[in-house]
């Protein structure tokens, strides 16, 4: 190792007030005390006269240095006078943000350059080889502070003295305990508190134990001949603040299906309802919350929650743009395609004075699965 | 001669300062070793740099925007000058975006320059990983440092998310709302993370000034912490240096840290700078007011989220609707590819420099970098974890493909799932054989030489190339580039380089020195006599 471990070594005796010495002796050795040497070393151009690419060098430089300034001046001029406000149409206005982009970039982008020309070609030419001075501590002060550390240790008596030891460890794990526990407490909120995840804005409780209306984003209610046969649309619980975020677990699709379309649901409803009534497999819960041939399922998708809301009309499936789930309408919305596992719940519809309203809330908890999700939520909860 | 006398000389004034400060701090040796620190010079160690100063732009650009926005919940009607939107309902947080793009002066190059800058950081970060990975800088000592940095990219990754959620637009509310069903999905604690996350039901009115919180202090803070451990760490154990003339495990071979790096890293910073700048203005992101406000029940095709979370997106939406069912209680299927997936790859990263010293028995410290070729098992496992990043990364956006190149969606997840199985394992062996390959002809070219381009009969009618040898003697394979072409032998002249001008005086002629190390060959290479 010592053999191609040439560290430079610095002279004992160079004298820095030696008056022959020139000042890069002096940066000579200076970089010699600090284990650094320089290998090769050549100015970029001769010392003297400017020759002519040295001059040319460096009036493109300043060029460069001189457009950046231009450049700033231009940006603060346009950023206080040009026209700035947003206004609908082809206005100047839409050149601003072009403009500050072209000029302050422009102006950063010429100094850049600049700089970096200067750095490439008008700096010397260098070569400085430096010591690693790798690798551990030598054995000896790995030793010393070994010893002063455990020294230390022993100052505190910590060693010598179990009874302050066990005595600390009580202050210390509470203290640890302290310092969370203002943040996890006050963070904390239980989740079966209320039962978020379990009800939405349609279970009756939000409106006087009275069955929830479908409306419309602004509020309106809907007629059942209002969504003619293979139409759909979009509508939320009938209750102050139904279609905003507050509710946003209860976004529903409602469909008038076709009258083929609504058959074929009807026979999936029956069809499950008898094997579940046999005891045999089946996904549960089965609900038959038809009304003539209107249905109504959930909107946010059992895989991680988006809208599963494009609609394709002659597969009827529907399809969540998040990761592509698809829906079948026909087979109570049960997966056919893509991550999601759970159908979407379906919720109970029925009719009153004329409109469409939900007999309950949902059966089922709506949206992502969970550790504890029950599989299904009884009748009378979803009603009270 | 007393010094209070003197007259005063203007000339002095610098020297006098520099004495006063070093009586009081006693600094200057610190000083000067500083300014001499030497650091190598190579294209690829700027890539750390890029994410330094796209860092850097994001704290200028952030702290801009933070004296505007207000991450309030609260519905409010929107009455700014974006006419489409008004009297619409939307959250404080998305009003005030909007005022930010339409009606504060500059806002929106702002908005855009903090979001390209976000963009160019996390993209900086993982090129900047990979260089350290091809080229072994994580082996010890530098262990430490890579941990480091991969704490670093996952902060920026939360970060970025955290940010991207603020403005409470269509798409950030949805990407909140699948992170919801990533929460929930982990066993047992998972509804109740969910419900003091956001206190209470998504998505209430308490995350998004929890978020802002933690984008505009927390993470920055612990970013800022980590990334001066990082730099702090370099500076420590000196940079790493590829093999080439003068250059040992013992030294640092380059320029010294003033004037020449400090100079070229400043252009290099205000470059970024400029470039972040101009894509600011140039290039829309992010469109906010086009989306509308998040509303639960509104999403459109084709939403995506921002590039480094699209891997997750796609092992999302390749994964089957495995759910699993223990007695009463449910995993779903969703937790496999959005908690467990990220946590294996990160312990793989984070233990990889471990799992390196095993393959290739090697607990010694190294300060000279590796050329991929030459550790072909580390290159090959490297070009397989990127292919599998990638295909993810595609499958993020197998909607858009689809519908690009009219290619069913459902085929696509199906090419995505078969291809995260065989894609990984191919890209080894390709990589492995190629690293063999270039080995190979590295061997080829010091055991005969360059090839010439003269080809020559022979008296019993055969051709044969003409190679140039590279040395008389035999020459050791050490890990160098090798020069392939004639005119990098210096047979032809230097080749005239000039960035502004054509012109320039040649190069001069390598410094004469002797090799001190056997990772020298090209040295050696150099000196060789040109025959012709
Ligand atoms: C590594 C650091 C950071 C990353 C990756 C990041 C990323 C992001 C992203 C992607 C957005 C959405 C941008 C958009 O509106 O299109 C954002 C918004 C925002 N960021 Fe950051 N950011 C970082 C640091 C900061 C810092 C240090 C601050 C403040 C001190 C900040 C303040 C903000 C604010 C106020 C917004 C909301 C802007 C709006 O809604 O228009 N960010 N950030
Ligand atoms: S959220 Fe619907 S498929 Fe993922």
């Amino acid at each position: 190792m010592s053999s191609e471990h040439h560290a430079p070594v610095a002279d004992p005796s160079f004298d820095v007030d030696d008056p022959r010495n020139t000042r890069f002796d002096l940066v000579r050795e200076g970089l010699r005390r600090d284990g650094m040497e320089i290998a090769y070393y050549e100015p970029a151009f001769p010392p003297g006269r400017k020759s002519k690419v040295e001059k040319r060098i460096e009036r493109s430089i300043a060029l460069l240095f001189v457009l950046a300034g231009l450049f700033a001046v231009a940006f603060v001029v346009a950023y206080i006078w040009w026209p700035w406000k947003y206004e609908m149409g082809a206005t100047a206005s839409k050149f601003y943000t072009p403009i500050l982009a072209l000029t302050l970039g422009g102006s950063l982008v010429l100094l850049a350059f600049g700089i970096i020309a200067w750095a490439k070609k008008l700096l010397p030419h260098e070569v400085v080889i430096q010591d690693r001075h790798d690798g551990a501590s030598p054995y000896d002060e790995q030793r010393l502070t070994g010893a002063a550390i455990m020294n230390i240790v022993d100052e505190t008596g910590i060693r010598r003295r179990p009874l302050l030891k066990a005595a600390l460890a009580l202050p210390a794990a509470g203290l640890g305990v302290a310092a969370v526990a203002p943040l996890v407490g006050a963070l904390i909120k239980d989740p079966n508190d209320g039962h978020p995840l379990l009800k939405t804005g349609w279970n009756p409780e939000n409106n006087n134990g009275r069955p929830v209306r479908l409306t419309r984003q602004d509020g309106t209610p809907v007629r059942p001949e209002e969504v003619s046969p293979g139409g759909q649309m979009t509508v939320f619980p009938g209750i102050p603040g139904g279609a905003t975020n507050k509710w946003a677990d209860s976004p529903v699709l409602l469909i008038h299906l076709r009258q083929a379309d609504a058959d074929r649901l009807r026979a999936s409803i029956a069809a499950s309802q008898a094997a579940l009534a046999e005891g045999r497999d089946v996904t549960r819960p089965v609900v038959d919350g038809m009304w003539q041939n209107f249905v109504a399922y959930s909107k946010i998708c059992t895989h991680a929650g988006c809208p599963a809301s494009l609609y394709e009309q002659q597969t009827n499936r529907l399809l969540c743009p998040c990761h592509q789930s698809q829906f079948l309408i026909t087979e109570q919305a049960k997966p056919v395609f893509g991550p999601a596992h759970r159908k979407l719940p379906m919720l109970p519809l029925d009719v009153e004075d004329g409109f469409l309203v939900a007999r309950s809330d949902f059966l089922e908890p709506i949206g992502p699965t969970y550790w504890e999700r029950p599989v299904e939520i009884n009748e009378q909860e979803a009603t009270s | 001669m007393s010094p209070r006398k003197r007259r005063f000389e203007f000339a002095r004034v610098p020297a006098q300062i520099g004495q006063d400060l070093d009586e009081r701090l006693g600094a200057a040796t610190l000083l000067r070793r500083a300014l001499n620190k030497v650091f190598p010079n190579h294209w690829s160690f700027l890539l750390g740099e890029i994410a330094l100063y796209s860092f850097i732009v994001l704290l200028l650009t952030g702290t801009f925007l933070a004296l505007f926005f207000d991450p309030s919940m609260t519905e409010v009607a929107y009455d700014g000058s974006y006419t489409p939107l008004r009297g619409e309902m939307m959250s404080q947080a998305y009003a005030t975006s909007l005022h930010l793009s339409f009606d504060v002066r500059g806002g929106l190059i702002m908005r855009q320059m903090h979001h390209w800058a976000a963009l160019l950081f996390m993209a900086s970060i993982l090129v900047h990983m990979f260089r350290v990975f091809f080229t072994g800088a994580f082996r010890k000592p530098r262990e430490m440092n890579w941990v480091v940095g991969v704490l670093l990219f996952w902060l920026g990754f939360f970060e970025g998310f955290a940010g991207y959620s603020l403005p409470d637009d269509a798409l950030s509310g949805t990407g909140l709302r699948i992170a919801t069903a990533i929460i929930l999905s982990i066993p047992v604690i998972g509804t109740w993370t969910y419900t003091s996350l956001f206190g209470g039901e998504f998505p209430g009115t308490e995350i998004l000034p929890r978020l802002y919180i933690v984008h505009v202090f927390l993470i920055p803070l612990l970013l800022l912490g980590l990334i001066t451990v990082h730099l702090a760490l370099m500076v420590k154990q000196k940079h790493t240096q590829w093999p080439g003339p003068k250059a040992t495990e013992h030294n640092v071979v380059g320029v010294r840290m003033v004037p020449g790096f400090a100079l070229k890293t400043t252009g290099f910073f205000l470059l970024i700078f400029g470039l972040i700048a101009l894509m600011g203005g140039l290039v829309q992101i992010n469109p906010l007011w086009l989306f509308g406000p998040y509303k639960g029940e509104v999403v459109s095709a084709a939403s995506q989220p921002d590039w480094y979370v699209m891997f997750l997106d796609g092992s999302t939406r390749l994964m089957p609707d495995w759910d699993l069912t223990i007695g009463p209680y449910t995993i779903p299927a969703i937790f496999w590819p959005t908690v467990v997936l990220p946590g294996v790859l990160t312990m793989l990263a984070v233990f990889y420099p471990a799992i390196d010293r095993r393959i290739y028995k090697d607990y010694e410290a190294h300060h000279l970098l590796q050329r991929p070729r030459d550790v072909p098992v580390r290159t090959a496992l490297g070009m397989m974890a990127i292919s599998f990043w990638l295909v993810l990364t595609i499958s993020g956006g197998n909607d858009i493909v689809a519908e690009k190149f009219d290619i069913s969606l459902n085929a696509m997840t199906w090419a995505g799932r078969v291809g995260l199985l065989i894609v990984p394992p191919i890209a080894y062996w390709v990589t492995y054989r190629i690293c063999l390959g270039l080995q190979q002809h590295d061997r080829e070219v010091l055991a005969h030489g360059v090839e010439t381009g003269i080809i020559k009969r022979l008296p019993d009618g055969r051709f044969i190339e003409v190679h140039q040898p590279l040395a008389d003697g035999h020459l050791e394979y050490a890990g160098t580039p090798v020069p392939k072409k004639m005119n990098k032998l210096g047979a032809l002249g230097p080749a005239i380089r000039g960035f502004f001008f054509p012109i320039e005086k040649p190069a001069p002629p390598p410094p004469a020195v002797t090799p001190v190390s056997p990772a020298d060959a090209p040295r050696e290479l150099e000196e060789a006599p040109p025959k012709y």
